[in-house]
């Protein structure tokens, strides 16, 4: 009865669909659980934490005050406590150890630091105690008392937070001046004399004489810059005269009393003060921050958005290029080249490409592009500038153009596959209306086609967004002084190095000195890298979708 | 109430289908031809798919091909404007002359011939594009672009085809969205907007349902008056209604062929007789 029943059960086709919709929900979980182990290690770092005050003593030492907040706990087992020099008492087995960021990196020489739950002593969270974002050294945690100018005191006690807040604006302002004239007038300076050395060289490779009168014009020029660099240094000294008016004094956990000097400080917050509300707009302000920020610090603090687009530029420079290539090759395989054993041949071989290790691609990237392209090039058309490579270096052009190399066959395969599913029926129907082999494809057989070329692109951009291991090879640095896009002629600069999410990720993961302030920016990379590749695809499958609709039910 | 309409309405049709009445006997001899094909022989690789025709298609007239499935009407109608060039195992021997120009030479151009002899295929196959551009696509091919030339013509070719009362308010709609049978007759005013000479039509109304057979056959009707149509069909009342000649082919060969009522009411060959009495095929 009950073997019937099993085979019965077998036969009804039953346990097929359970494994089929076992393996599909299995998939499911992991793709959600990684997304959202993600989502949480890296979006929790932006929550303003409050902030603990604990008395701690270690046995047989003094009891001392530490200030931090709390970051981690573990359970700790007795016997690796008792080779650590901690005793538990008899019968227990384990106990809590927390670690806390105390930051005051400067002063503790670690911002980091273990505590064990035995000696923990009393804890608050006192209303007044600041977090200070700092420029350098990290984090800094303590007491407010007095904000000076020109270290005479001007406000403490209670008038000092208000004061403290608007010299803040004022210096933030300062600061953002200095940097525009540092990068963009200065740049631009730079960049001038730059030209003017390099017409010198030019003149000189010409084997104009020397004390000839383009070399004076050139002189003339150079000491035009000049004035104006040097105008614009004076400016910067004023600027940072001015940023140095301001000081504050803060005590720290163990009471010492330091100053601070306000240039140094980007944001001051007292979490333990603030409503759930405020922390939200404290969050929402320190994601953008992030999101919209340069890196500080060995890319350990500050924001990512150089690596953001150098991301989505080298992307999309990449999908410009391989989208014509591949295309124009596929239509050759499928519509003009006679079908035999050497196109059969030719198809495997694009389709093995696919498979070929992408660090192969950078060695050939940068053997190939980089050495020889990019190498002629520079002989041909920067000579001036050699030693001193151009094109000769790993830049955003190189690495776009490798990647584009990597994902062609994907075009290839998905615009073949969409060349092939166009009816018979609409082709003889365009040729019989007197269009040539080639007006067919332009006008009717291409753009029914380009669903399946966006399919193939959507699945190229996936591919490469995510490729960090060529990229090293030929073009990514750990930090690009430069973005590749700005205001100098000729504006977008595809010879300029980049940064790249991918790339960040192992950076700061596994090249940072400080591991613990890494981590949690690790996991909000990683977690941008997904979301912008979802984004590139999401605008990449609208377009599919649009285009579809217009060829709606062509089948039919 | 409807369906009494449209029946009143079919029953009206088939009467004006009935009473087309055919004039005077028609004769072979009488007619200015068109098409001729002479010892015309073609292979597929080493399988020959049609044996020394012999036949000429009179101008403005309407000819119908018949005959069983893989009998060769098809290949026959796809040689009269080289669709059968895109096959490569296709090889020709023999003459065949449109206005007593030989139209298997290099030297014809091939998409100049399309030009004057325009195709519709057995399945309607319209472009994923607007009812318009569907319509203007052969024009745009010879590079007419103005916009008040095109209107004229996708104006008058909807007309032609029966088609601008059905469609007019919805040019710029995508041609993917017709009914069957307005797919087909689009098809039709896609090819005689380009004005050809000639109209060949590979079983055009097989996919549609009967009435839309039956506006399908009444536009042949009156298409003829402008172009010479030859048309193959598996419906032999509707070879019988529409066409002025027919020609009965078998296995590849030209059977007969004469004026449509001579073949059906007094066919010469046996194989014919069996054929068009629904014996075989």
């Amino acid at each position: 009865m009950t073997n019937k029943s099993f085979s019965s059960w077998y036969k009804s086709g039953s346990p097929w669909v359970w494994l089929n919709a076992g393996a599909v929900s299995i998939s499911l979980v992991m793709v959600v659980g990684l997304l959202l182990l993600i989502a949480v290690r890296g979006l929790s770092h932006f929550w303003p934490a409050d902030v603990m005050e604990l008395s701690y003593q270690e046995p047989g030492g003094e009891a001392i005050t530490l200030i931090g907040e709390a970051i981690d706990t573990e359970e700790v087992s007795a016997s690796r406590l008792k080779s650590a020099g901690v005793d538990l008492p008899e019968g227990q087995a384990s106990a809590e150890r927390h670690l806390l960021k105390v930051g005051n990196r400067d002063y503790f020489g670690l911002d980091f630091r273990w505590v064990n739950g035995p000696w923990m002593g009393e804890i608050s969270y006192p209303a007044d105690i600041v977090a200070i974002e700092r420029r350098e050294w990290g984090n800094f945690y303590g007491y407010l008392t007095r904000v000076k100018q020109q270290h005479e005191v001007v406000a403490d006690g209670d008038n000092a937070w208000q004061e403290l807040q608007t010299r803040l604006i004022r210096s933030n302002d300062l600061v953002a001046q200095a940097k525009k004239i540092e990068k963009k007038d200065i740049g631009e300076i730079n960049h001038g004399l730059e030209q003017l050395r390099l017409e010198q060289r030019r003149l000189e490779l010409a084997g104009v004489p020397e004390g000839a009168i383009q070399y004076q014009e050139l002189e003339q020029e150079r000491k035009q810059w000049d004035v104006r660099y040097s105008d614009l240094q004076k400016q910067l000294f004023d600027l940072n005269t001015a940023l140095n008016r301001d000081q504050i004094m803060v005590r720290m956990s163990d009471g010492r009393e330091v100053e601070i000097p306000l240039a140094k400080v980007v944001e001051v917050s007292k979490p333990n003060a603030m409503s759930v509300w405020d922390k939200l707009g404290f969050y929402g302000h320190a994601v953008w921050k992030f999101v919209s920020g340069e890196p500080r610090e060995a890319n350990t603090e500050g924001g990512i958005f150089p690596a953001i687009f150098g991301t989505v530029m080298m992307v999309m420079i990449m999908a410009v290029l391989v989208t014509p290539f591949g295309v124009i090759a596929a239509v050759y395989l499928k519509e003009y080249a006679t079908q035999g054993p050497m196109i059969r041949l030719i198809r495997i071989a694009v389709n093995n490409l696919a498979g070929v290790p992408s660090i192969v691609y950078g060695v050939f990237g940068l053997g190939f592009f980089v050495y020889f392209i990019g190498g002629n090039i520079d002989e041909l058309f920067f000579s001036a500038k050699l030693p001193a490579p151009t094109f000769g270096t790993p830049g955003l052009m190189w690495a776009s153009l490798t990647l584009a190399i990597l994902t062609v066959p994907v075009v290839i395969v998905a615009t073949e596959e969409g060349l092939s599913r166009i009816p018979r029926a609409i082709r003889e129907g365009s040729l019989a209306l007197g269009a040539t082999k080639a007006e067919t494809l332009w006008r009717t057989v291409l753009p029914m086609a380009a669903p399946a070329m966006m399919t193939g692109l959507i699945l190229a951009v996936a591919r490469a967004a995510g490729e960090v291991a060529p990229l090293m090879m030929v073009g990514v640095v750990k930090l690009a002084p430069a973005l590749a896009v700005d205001t100098i002629a000729p504006y977008l600069h595809l010879d300029r190095q980049f940064m790249h999410l991918g790339f960040h990720i192992y950076d700061v993961g596994f090249q940072s000195p400080n591991v613990e302030a890494a981590r949690p920016l690790v996991y909000a990379t990683a977690l941008l890298l997904v979301l912008i590749i979802i984004v590139l695809n999401l605008a990449a499958i609208s377009i599919r979708n649009r285009l579809r609709e217009n060829f709606k039910a062509s089948e039919s | 109430m409807n369906a009494d309409r449209q029946q009143t309405m079919t029953a009206a049709r088939t009467i004006d289908i009935e009473s087309m009445g055919r004039g005077p006997k028609l004769n072979m001899a009488n007619e200015t031809v068109c098409l001729q094909v002479k010892d015309f022989n073609l292979f597929y690789g080493q399988q020959q798919a049609l044996h020394n025709i012999n036949m000429s298609i009179a101008k403005n007239r309407v000819t119908a091909f018949i005959g069983p499935s893989g009998c060769g009407k098809s290949t026959l109608l796809r040689c009269f404007n080289r669709m059968n060039d895109l096959i490569d195992s296709v090889n020709i021997q023999g003459e065949m002359l449109l206005d007593g120009k030989e139209l298997n030479t290099p030297s014809v151009n091939v998409a100049d011939l399309r030009r004057q002899v325009g195709m519709v295929f057995q399945k309607p196959n319209p472009f994923p594009k607007s009812i318009y551009e569907n319509v203007a696509y052969g024009l745009r091919l010879q590079g007419v672009n103005d916009r008040a030339t095109l209107d004229k013509v996708v104006e008058k070719s909807l007309k032609g085809a029966a088609l601008w009362d059905e469609v007019k308010d919805r040019l710029h709609e995508s041609a993917m969205g017709m009914s069957g049978g307005q797919q087909q007759r689009l098809v039709i005013a896609r090819a005689i907007a380009i004005e050809p000479e000639v109209l060949l039509l590979d079983e055009p109304a097989s996919a549609l349902d009967p009435l839309s057979t039956l506006k399908i056959e009444e536009l042949i009707y009156e298409l003829k008056d402008k172009y010479t149509i030859v048309i193959v069909t598996h419906n032999m009342q509707q070879a019988a209604r529409v066409s002025d000649y027919t020609a009965f082919m078998y296995m590849g060969e030209l059977i007969e062929f004469g004026a449509t009522d001579e073949l059906f009411t007094n066919p010469s060959k046996k194989q014919t007789e069996d054929y068009i009495t629904g014996r075989y095929g």
